[in-house]
């Protein structure tokens, strides 16, 4: 059995469509990622997921339980964390794990056995006795994490997990999340860092409230099996871009830090003469100018641009 | 201890209590503050009224009318007066309120059983003061003139005589008639700022978000959140109690357990309307200025702690209906003054008790509402 398995769920806010007709399952042990620009409805799906948010129509099943149905007895079976997460600041983060392990109903043995086991993978052995005020970052969100975890669920949603962390607290973070899914634990996690989403198995990019795409990182860069990415790096990438737009071999172009994305489309013979005549006649100085394979920021510009 | 969820939400909120200066203020300091403050600055008893003596008889019975004067507490003799200029220049100076002239010939008068006339001058530039120092200085003459008058003139008297006796409170002493308002007024500053405050406070920082995820339904969280306000206040309130019996000598005459169900009563309508409150504000800011309001106005002014009810026109006194530390108030004096039982207080309890489920029930629908 699936750990999650959504059909066909939506949630209308008034007229305003926020999700619409979503389908999709998460195996047992998977890292589900879930892109989308703001407002594409990663947040109102993971609310609906969550039991916090009734659907308006469709079914989501999470752990076995129907959240239409039964979205008290979700909440025992999934871990929630979010990047605004707040440990209560004023408490050690002892009392910030008797208190979240209390909240989920842990006590005597068990709740010792599960902090020993918080502390451990935060990392704070030691600094039981500090407030959470006083712990740094990356730490507060190890615990935080672990505060999630108490309870042991075998489904974990993580709603921008890393947002505000820098960068090697981020690479501890996502070591964590492999190792729960080594565990056997299921983790829905959204967020904004593309390169974050490389953990994902599998990737579900939502677009104006629908499933724009979805599969591995492999699959998903299949659409761009018959289109060339070819990148120029150029002085000034603003009037590269400009002069490649009005090529009729270009589909699309983007900026990628100094250098211009330009998907070609199936039809161009020769990829690099086409652009590189036209930059030269414009006048556009050209430091280097090839193809590359997809990125995953290609395959979420392609697809985002394409459903809206 | 309520055990599960609800306890341990109650046991984070005392650390938290205990962690946070503000409300620990808030809920020990502040009552302490304003029992001090107002049992000590509010009242209306005009004791030690400077006064000043005018003796042109310069006899024992004069003597021994003046000395009526400063036993009876409310005068203290501030000068014995020589001329009838100094007098005028006490009086401006403020130096004195009251001047006792006694003409010369008032032991002879008084030794042939003739009416001894004296004179009494007053600064009336405050009225009640001086209406009320006036009733001081009629009645210690009065009794004066009924312990010299010979038993032979006893038949004399009139045979209709007022005989006042003062009940309950028979010094008319305004610190048993404002300790009670204290107590309302105390306990519902406290207790609705500090619920109010705890609730905003979870919603500003977000940990809300993170209770909701939890399998703790909205009841729990608000039980296990409000009882260790609850309890405290509770202390609280009778800690003022205590204080006071010893400070202000406000006698206990009723029942502790009487005394107990009020209060709680009581506390548990200002509890729920600091939820309500938290209901309705965001920000901690925004709900200390909303719960201030919403407790501190009415039972200041509504509730017959310092404005008498009975003298507001018609329309604020319908509305005093709503306050609920009006029942508390007559609840209290009842209990603390008057030793009532419970059929006689019932009626207060009753609508205490009705407030305290009407709040509760809307700041529960609301705060549900909210919560999913």
């Amino acid at each position: 059995m699936n750990a999650i398995e959504v059909l066909h769920l939506s949630r209308r806010f008034g007229s305003f469509v926020a999700v619409n007709d979503l389908s999709f399952d998460v195996r047992p042990g998977e890292i589900f990622g879930f892109l989308g620009a703001n407002g594409a409805g990663k947040s109102t799906t993971i609310r609906m997921l969550c039991g916090l948010l009734r659907p308006t129509s469709g079914t989501a099943i999470v752990g076995g339980v129907d959240v239409g149905q039964e979205p008290e007895r979700v909440k025992t079976r999934i871990g929630y964390m979010s990047q605004r997460f707040s440990l209560y600041e004023q408490l050690t983060v002892d009392q910030n794990i008797t208190f979240f392990g209390g909240m989920y109903g842990l006590s005597g043995p068990r709740l010792a056995a599960r902090r020993a086991f918080a502390i451990d993978m935060a990392g704070l052995s030691g600094r039981e006795r500090l407030r959470a005020t006083e712990l740094a970052g990356g730490w507060r969100q190890r615990l935080a994490l672990g505060c999630a975890l108490l309870h042991e669920p075998p489904i974990v949603f993580l709603d921008e997990p890393t947002g505000g962390v820098d960068p090697l607290s981020r690479r501890d973070f996502w070591a964590l999340i492999d190792g729960l899914s080594g565990a056997g634990v299921t983790v829905l996690v959204t967020t904004h860092y593309l390169d974050e989403a490389e953990h994902c198995h599998r990737i579900a990019i939502m677009a104006a409230g629908r499933l724009a795409a979805l599969g591995s990182t492999r699959e998903l860069k299949r659409i761009f099996d018959h289109r060339t990415i070819v990148e120029v790096r150029a002085s000034k990438p603003v009037d590269a871009m400009r002069v490649l737009d009005e090529l009729p071999a270009v589909e699309k172009t983007s900026v990628f830090g100094a250098s211009v994305h330009a998907v070609l489309r199936a039809s161009t013979a020769d990829p690099v003469g086409a652009l590189a005549a036209p930059l030269a006649a414009a006048g556009v100085r050209v430091v280097s100018i090839e193809p590359v394979q997809p990125s995953l920021e290609d395959v979420f510009l392609d697809v985002v641009g394409r459903a809206s | 201890m309520i055990g599960g969820r609800a306890g341990a939400v109650a046991r984070k909120e005392l650390r938290q209590i205990v962690r946070d200066t503000r409300t620990l203020l808030i809920l020990l300091f502040l009552p302490a503050f304003f029992l001090l403050l107002f049992g000590y600055a509010l009242s209306w008893d005009i004791r030690h009224v400077p006064l000043a003596v005018d003796d042109r008889d310069r006899s024992a019975e004069s003597r021994t009318l003046i000395d009526a004067f400063v036993r009876s507490g409310y005068f203290s003799l501030v000068a014995d007066l020589r001329s009838p200029t100094e007098l005028d220049t006490l009086m401006d100076r403020n130096e004195i309120r009251a001047a006792l002239v006694i003409p010369q010939g008032f032991a002879h008068d008084l030794l042939r059983g003739q009416a001894a006339p004296i004179q009494i001058l007053l600064n009336g530039d405050n009225a009640n003061t001086a209406t009320t120092i006036m009733g001081y200085a009629m009645s210690i003459v009065q009794a004066e003139s009924a312990r010299r008058a010979p038993p032979s003139l006893e038949g004399t008297s009139p045979l209709v005589r007022v005989e006042s006796r003062i009940w309950y409170n028979p010094q008319l002493r305004s610190a048993l008639f404002l300790v009670p308002g204290l107590i309302a007024y105390i306990a519902m500053i406290t207790a609705v700022v500090s619920t109010a405050l705890s609730v905003v406070r979870e919603k500003e920082r977000n940990t809300v978000e993170q209770i909701r995820m939890a399998p703790i339904g909205s009841a729990a969280f608000l039980v296990g959140k409000t009882v260790p306000y609850f309890f405290i206040s509770l202390v609280a309130q009778l800690g003022i109690v205590l204080v006071a019996m010893t400070l202000f000598g406000l006698p206990m005459r009723g029942s502790w357990w009487l005394l107990l169900v009020a209060l709680s009563l009581f506390l548990i309508g200002a509890l729920g309307l600091g939820l309500l409150v938290s209901s309705v504000a965001d920000s901690q800011q925004l709900a200390f200025q909303i719960a201030i309001l919403a407790s501190f106005l009415p039972t200041l002014m509504l509730s017959g702690f310092i404005f008498p009810i009975a003298s507001m026109p018609p329309f604020l006194q319908a509305l005093t209906y709503l306050v609920p530390a009006r029942y508390f108030l007559v609840a209290l004096r009842g209990i603390f003054l008057k030793g009532l039982t419970l059929p006689a207080v019932w009626i207060e309890l009753a609508a205490l008790a009705a407030y305290a489920v009407v709040v509760l029930t809307l700041a529960s629908v609301r705060l549900r509402r909210q919560w999913s």
